[in-house]
């Protein structure tokens, strides 16, 4: 799925962020639990959390995550939107909550990636 | 070569600082992409350790070209249970540390499976010592 397929369905707002026209996300993982995040392996899936701080940008880098959703119409600050932007990660947020959020990606068809 | 940081404990705002230095300096060296995610995990758990629950801390990263060692020393009330901390979900973090998306009790746990040498030992009442040794070669 194309990251403006993502926003529309989400009615959301890219923060910050290169996006490509071929860039697809197929896996996402979604959790508050920064720990929980840096369990996983993998590196090709968008985070989607509704932990809207610092770390949650860091986690993101750490993990080498090109995408993070923030929900429940949390407004990052401008040094997150800053962190992000320096380490090439597309900033997105939307006004549903975790589950919401994660139901209607499910829906259209991404993946958990375990 | 070697990096030296000293982190605040308390100072979520910076937390991963220097794991972030660390893996810009590893990705400059052309270190294998999978190898640096392994090195940063552990650092960025063992750093918000710190900042978690210890008073203040020093970091160490010495980086050669067969590998990566981190040692980080810091002060504050050590552990008196290792074994008891390493269990994956067993956590003493505070509502702060919480909130901030961490004290899940997989920290150590997180360190502990990227590592291919982790060492810890501590002295409560005084500080914990956390060694982390990773392949590169």
């Amino acid at each position: 799925m194309t990251i403006s397929e993502i926003v529309s369905l989400l009615r959301g707002t890219v923060l910050c962020g290169k996006i490509d026209e071929d860039d697809r996300v197929e896996y996402c993982f979604a959790s508050d639990l920064m720990s929980d995040v840096l369990t996983v392996c993998r590196s090709d899936f968008m985070l989607i959390t509704g932990l809207s701080n610092m770390q949650s940008i860091r986690t993101a880098e750490m993990s080498d995550l090109k995408y993070v959703l923030i929900v429940r119409g949390k407004t990052p600050t401008r040094e997150m939107v800053e962190l992000a932007e320096d380490n090439g990660i597309v900033l997105i947020v939307c006004p549903y909550s975790l589950f919401k959020t994660s139901g209607i990606l499910y829906k259209a068809g991404l993946k958990g990636v375990y | 070569m070697e990096l030296t940081f000293q982190i605040q404990g308390g100072d979520f705002t910076s937390a991963g600082t220097a794991s972030s230095k660390v893996r810009r300096t590893l990705k400059e060296l052309g270190i294998d992409a999978s190898i640096i995610k392994r090195v940063v995990i552990a650092l960025y758990e063992a750093e918000v350790n710190i900042v978690a629950h210890a008073y203040k801390g020093q970091i160490t990263a010495s980086i050669d070209p067969e590998q990566v060692f981190l040692k980080l020393v810091d002060e504050g009330p050590g552990i008196a249970d290792i074994e008891k901390a390493m269990t994956p979900g067993f956590s003493t973090a505070s509502q702060q540390v919480r909130e901030m998306g961490f004290g899940a009790g997989m920290g150590l746990t997180n360190i502990c499976r990227n590592a291919d040498v982790f060492n810890i030992h501590s002295i409560p009442g005084t500080g914990t010592t956390v060694e982390i040794t990773i392949h590169i070669k």
